[in-house]
């Protein structure tokens, strides 16, 4: 085939996922957004009348609010909307198993490493390439148990009655201007329900490549755990890098009935020039948990706060977050942590090293209000610079009231010590792996917390974004 | 083939520490030193480890023919140097059985890899030797450790990277007389023909354990006497005055 030729010839080394594919889509909406996009997309997926009117309100708002630029970066009017191309697929329904799947797609993906985890270790795989998911495969287990694991638009358009009930209710499209953009154009990303007592055993993914100049993603997820249910879900993304911008606007929303636990896993590697814009959001019910593992490589500029809603008594709201940030990247990130009912608990733990000219900001949101009882919040946050100009930032916004809660806060600033280094090295390591190591220390409590082959994944992107770091 | 210290002149920007020093440890031999407070004991361990706060300005230190001072910390651990350090550093975060294993791996050529088996039969069997708890694999490096477990891990590492040149830094400060016979094992049971200690003391019981083949006295940042191991009880005896009295006789 030619294109398999070709692409041989383009492909750069394997680690830092650099290499593309050239285009090939049969539904293009053409560059910048307007009605009219909307339309295109709604025409293409059949979408059903409700969400036609969904996208159009959320265009509108979305091009009535301004851009954030009073408390977060002057960088965001970098973004130029006009210029990006928001739908792009080649208009294939989602694959049963991968003999089916296109040779370019199934190449990036066979580079990702998907098919023998597959194998091996997870439930099912959503894999979305361009904005289609491009292989859906459910295995016989999690769909025997009632579970329903599909892209958002199979979601929207085969169970309704689950996904209206909770689209939009975690997350109101007003929320932020990404929130809205993301409501007017989005496509793919999973839908899940899980029924009562359910505990899926093996966890669900979805990878997702960005692979057109110019393009934005928006994903939309929702994950419904009903109660007493219990599921895991990983996303982790890799993009090839361009000269241009790239916008990714993710939604993600998980709702945790009473007695449910929901943990979200991400480790994410975009290329140094996508901007990366997620709003992700979970409610936990009485005596649930919504639990966040975030790691966060690569991109110009993340902005991603997840957050709970601690909306039944006793529920739990968790927040473990890697970031790192090296020269050119600015990580800022955090967590929301809102409680809404008595004798909720909730727990930030954030790690963040600058590298470089890197900057990691730290933005936490705690509120408990007056009228709740026995509410407990700890938040960690750790920051470590490698080199003279990497850069930290910390916003707190903790706002607590009333008597009888219990708070924590702990935050710490600190360089890998010219005395440890010095000790690395006597034993024969040199200056980048004795500072590799030392930040995979740093990181180590946290990177446990990963599903092991995503702490192996991590601490590999780590040790690539470190090189060149010192010397 | 010996780690050859020739009128080795070095100290801080603002004073001199090392004036002189010169030495040769052949393979084989053990070496100790011994000397008052400031004479530069330490500074001698860390100037030959290449640490960057000290700056030499005359003098070699070759290993087998190779002048380290022209390699980086990490070239000179990898010709064949090992330091125990006096006061070893924590990495938190990192296990034992990792800095280890990476510290073996950074020896080998590029792509190959530790066998894993090997490696821990090994290291549990210089663990054992060493009475130290297998928990410790799994600790990371010095962090809540106590001195002489510090001193003990540090005896480990010497046994797992078979250095060619040895500088003990005061591994005996802070020992009780059960941890010190255990760290003297470790260290008496590297002794080699193809291996050379440095031993650098305050006191001369780590000398009863380890019996050195030369002693000599650092003073005022040179070598200003050598002898077998009578010095060391003759030092222990008498002090250091009687050598500074010959020294000012001398000058």
């Amino acid at each position: 085939m030619v294109i398999e030729n070709t692409d041989i010839s383009s492909i750069a080394a394997d680690t830092t996922g650099n290499f593309t594919f050239p285009e090939r889509n049969k539904y293009d909406s053409g560059f910048g957004i307007t009605e009219q996009t909307v339309d295109y997309i709604c025409d293409v997926k059949g979408d059903p009348d409700w969400i036609r009117e969904f996208r159009k309100k959320a265009l509108k708002i979305f091009q009535d609010k301004p851009m954030p630029t009073h408390w977060a970066t002057k960088d965001l009017e970098n973004i130029k909307f006009d210029e990006f191309r928001y739908y792009l697929s080649d208009g294939q329904k989602p694959k049963r198993s991968w003999d089916d799947v296109p040779e370019d797609v199934k190449k990036t993906f066979d580079r990702l490493g998907i098919p023998e985890q597959e194998r091996k270790f997870l439930a099912g795989v959503e894999a979305q390439y361009d904005s289609e998911a491009a292989y859906s495969n459910i295995k016989a287990a999690v769909s025997e148990q009632g579970v329903i694991f599909v892209n958002s638009t199979e979601g929207l358009h085969k169970h309704p009655e689950i996904f209206r009930k909770w689209f939009g209710k975690v997350i109101p499209t007003g929320d932020n201007k990404f929130s809205a953009l993301n409501s007017a154009v989005f496509s793919g990303g999973s839908f899940i329900y899980v029924p009562p007592g359910v505990k899926v055993k093996h966890p669900l993914q979805a990878y997702f490549r960005i692979n057109s100049e110019q393009f934005g993603q928006f994903e939309r997820t929702l994950i419904i755990a009903d109660e007493g249910s219990e599921i895991m879900y990983m996303e982790g993304c890799t993009a090839p890098k361009f000269e241009t911008a790239t916008l990714h606007s993710a939604v993600v929303e998980l709702v945790a009935m009473k007695g449910a636990k929901i943990q979200y896993v991400t480790v994410q590697n975009w290329s140094s020039n996508v901007f990366n814009l997620v709003t992700k959001r979970g409610i936990a019910h009485e005596d649930a948990v919504v639990k966040w593992i975030d790691c966060n490589i690569g991109s110009r500029l993340t902005m991603k706060y997840p957050g709970v809603v601690m909306k039944g008594k006793r529920a739990r709201g968790e927040v473990i977050s890697i970031a790192l940030a090296n020269s050119g990247q600015h990580q800022d990130t955090g967590a929301k942590m809102v409680h809404a009912a008595d004798d909720t608990t909730s727990n930030v733990i954030s790690k963040s090293i600058s590298v470089g000219e890197g900057r990691a900001t730290y933005r936490g949101l705690v509120h408990i209000p007056k009228h709740l009882k026995g509410c407990k919040n700890n938040t960690e946050c750790d920051a470590l610079l490698i080199n003279p100009n990497s850069r930290t930032d910390t916003y707190p916004a903790i706002s607590v009231r009333g008597n009888q809660h219990a708070t924590q806060h702990e935050a710490s600033v600190s360089q890998v010590s010219a005395d440890q280094i010095f000790y690395l090295m006597q034993r024969g390591l040199s200056e980048g792996e004795a500072m590799s190591l030392s930040v995979n220390g740093f990181i180590n409590d946290l990177a446990k917390e990963f599903p092991m082959e995503y702490s192996v994944e991590l601490k590999r992107l780590i040790d690539l974004e470190m090189e060149g770091s010192v010397g | 083939m010996s780690l050859a210290i020739k009128n080795l002149h070095a100290g801080l920007p603002d004073r001199e520490i090392l004036k002189g020093l010169s030495l040769e440890i052949n393979p084989g031999e053990v070496h100790a030193i011994m000397g008052p407070n400031g004479s530069g004991k330490s500074t001698l361990s860390k100037v030959m480890a290449g640490h960057e706060d000290y700056a030499v300005t005359a003098g070699t230190v070759e290993l087998d023919g190779v002048n380290l001072l022209d390699l980086s910390v990490d070239a000179r651990a990898r010709a064949g140097l090992f330091l125990a350090f006096q006061y070893p550093h924590e990495i938190p975060g990192v296990s034992n059985a990792n800095f280890l294993r990476a510290a073996k791996k950074s020896r080998l050529p590029e792509g190959e890899e530790i066998d894993a088996i090997k490696f821990y039969k090994e290291m549990y069997a210089r663990m054992d030797a060493l009475e130290m708890d297998r928990s410790f694999t799994s600790r990371s490096v010095n962090e809540g450790f106590s001195g002489g477990e510090k001193k003990r891990n540090e005896i480990l590492q010497l046994m797992m990277l078979e250095p060619k040149y040895a500088v003990l830094d005061e591994t005996d400060s802070g020992l009780d007389i059960d941890a010190l016979k255990i760290v003297a094992r470790g260290v008496n049971a590297m002794r080699s023909p193809d291996r050379g200690f440095l031993l650098i003391t305050h006191y001369q019981r780590l000398l009863n354990y380890i019996q050195p083949d030369f002693v000599h006295v650092l003073m005022d940042g040179k070598i200003v006497h050598s002898g077998g191991r009578e010095l060391a009880l003759e030092l222990e005896a008498k002090g250091y005055d009687w050598l500074k009295e010959e020294e000012l006789a001398a000058a």
